[in-house]
């Protein structure tokens, strides 16, 4: 392999994009939840990988940085793992998969179950950043509806939720408010995760590459999950403990373990529920 | 019907394409509670006019004021966009020939209806619902659509819902395009009864565009006659109609007599 990979530069891409990226970021945070157009580069893997996250990732990560890479809470799903390995590869940073550990966390699906702190950046892969893009197709327009605030269509969107399944049948990409201006989508986490973005103390970076957009929620910002005062927003509940950590109030995910239908109901973080199976908890599926 | 101060004043309303003339000078004024309509064939610039009046198009020149609600007059050209669509979504209502310009096609009656009500933020959905409910029978809409998509009604019961979607915010004045075009003839005339009946319950101003006389006959109390982007004659619905002055005017009177 010597000699024949290219000569890349610290973190993959070139000091004058990360530049630009670092100011798209800079913007972002100023205006938290608005949506920052940046100049989108190609990265050797497809958009479906999360591109922008990536390029956030690779702007703002420095040798001393500790990453970590999660995809629908796991660390080591395909997509996590070559995420990871690619950083370690151009970066030389170190990995980990220990929320508490990590300086840098990209995510594509969730938000750790372990607490964010501060110095903590969380970085989300973005597919779709306009929220308003359901009801209104014309990107002239939803740019002008987030300059005069007008949001009345979430709520249309919301309404047809309510009147064709008798609740907001949203759960992932669920609208949030922030910090009472801007409407943001918060990438299709599930809307369990709503409520772990409002006063943050870590920061929130969000980047979608096809879309070639930025933006961000600063460390401490009110973040309000938009509803009807009679159909307030509520998040997942599970009627039952983690199968095999016991961990109560956590995101749960089916698991099919064999094929005479036998399931299995487990922490989505796989890091979170290690952890506390290492503390010496269990569930009672083991 | 009508008090002393106008509503909408327009003066020397001009609008050109490049070379070609869409309207030309047109000046007069509405008041509360008054119909007016503008009617003339298919180039004659009635449309280029209510597109000019109502914000949808800049003017070339000429300007149009309007009385907001706390009951200054505004020139409409000096609102700020915000304004402007404030307007356009509370104390305006727009209705299109084609529903389908007008209309969500792909969301529920009772989310067209109910989309003013959000959009000045209203948050309870029982209430926007009940007053959608409430909408949809004022406009002879089977209350049990509530939650289908328009796409899935009939042409007259499109448009009856584009009313209602536009009626909901109580707006002062409203633009009409042609409201009845495109439907057949038995449909037109519940339509026309239906507008003749809200538009005087809500006591609502209206420029109603129209080619068709008829339609003007029964909706305006005042009428205006365009041909090449110019107004040929003005007056009350019914003398223009009775006792046409303009030549063109005693042909278009005259060729719907022949019918
Ligand atoms: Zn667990």
């Amino acid at each position: 392999m010597t000699g024949s990979l290219p000569a890349y530069n610290f973190a993959y891409l070139d000091e004058e994009t990360k530049r630009m990226i670092r100011r798209a970021i800079l913007k972002a945070v100023a205006i938290p939840g608005y949506q920052v157009p940046f100049a989108s580069r190609e990265m050797p893997m497809p958009y479906g990988w999360g591109t922008g996250g990536v390029q956030v990732t690779a702007s703002i990560i420095g040798p001393d940085d500790v990453l970590k890479v999660i995809d629908q809470g796991s660390d080591d799903t395909t997509n996590a793992v070559s995420i990871r390995a690619f950083f370690a590869n151009v970066a030389n940073v170190a990995v980990t998969t220990k929320t508490a550990e990590a300086t840098v966390i990209q995510t594509r699906h969730r938000i750790p179950e372990t607490p964010l702190r501060e110095g903590q950046t969380l970085v989300y892969q973005v597919p779709i950043p306009e929220p308003l893009r359901f009801l209104e197709p014309r990107e002239t327009e939803t740019r002008i509806m987030h300059a005069l605030e007008e949001y009345g269509l979430m709520h249309v969107k919301l309404y047809e939720d309510i009147a064709k399944n008798g609740h907001i049948a949203t759960t992932y990409a669920y609208p949030v408010k922030v910090e009472g201006r801007y409407v943001m989508d918060p990438s299709p986490i599930p809307k369990f995760d709503n409520p772990k973005m409002d006063d943050c103390p870590a920061l929130q970076l969000f980047g979608a590459g096809r879309e070639q957009r930025i933006y961000a929620i600063p460390p401490h910002t009110r973040i309000e999950s938009l509803d009807f005062e009679d159909h307030p927003f509520r998040v997942q509940e599970f009627d039952r403990p983690c199968g095999l950590c016991g961990a109560t109030g956590v995101y749960l995910d089916e698991i099919v373990t064999d094929d005479r239908g036998g399931r299995l109901y487990a922490c989505s973080d796989t890091d979170y529920c290690e952890e506390r199976r290492m503390a010496g908890h269990s569930g009672p599926a083991l | 019907m009508t008090t002393d101060q106008p509503l909408l004043i327009a003066k020397g309303v001009t609008k050109h394409y490049g070379a070609r003339t869409g309207c030309e000078d047109v000046s007069f004024e509405l008041y509360p509670g008054e119909i007016l309509a503008v009617v003339g064939e298919s180039g004659s610039g009635k449309t280029t006019l209510l597109n000019g009046l109502s914000c949808r198009l800049p003017l070339t020149g000429g300007q149009v004021s309007y009385r907001m609600r706390d009951g200054t007059l505004r020139n409409l050209a000096s609102l700020t966009e915000a304004e402007r669509r404030f307007l356009m979504r509370t104390d305006w209502g727009f209705v299109h020939q084609n529903p389908a310009d007008g209309l969500r096609m792909r969301v529920s009656a009772g989310a067209n209806i109910g989309e003013r009500m959000m959009a000045v933020g209203v948050r309870h959905y029982g209430r926007i619902r009940e007053t959608a409910d409430d909408w949809l029978t004022r406009v002879e809409i089977n209350a049990g659509r509530i939650d289908e998509n328009p796409a899935s009604f009939s042409g007259g019961m499109r448009q009856r819902l584009q009313i209602a979607r536009n009626l909901v915010s109580h707006p002062r004045l409203v633009f009409m395009d042609e409201p009845t075009g495109g439907l057949d003839v038995s449909v037109q005339a519940r339509l026309l009864d239906l507008l003749r009946a809200l538009v005087g319950e809500m006591g609502l101003s209206a420029i109603l565009v129209t080619h068709d006389l008829a339609v003007a006959r029964l909706l305006s109390h005042r009428m205006m006659v365009m041909k090449d982007g110019r107004v040929v004659e003005t007056g009350l619905t019914d003398r223009v109609l009775d006792d046409p002055r303009h030549p063109y005017t005693q042909l278009l009177v005259a060729s719907i007599l022949e019918v």
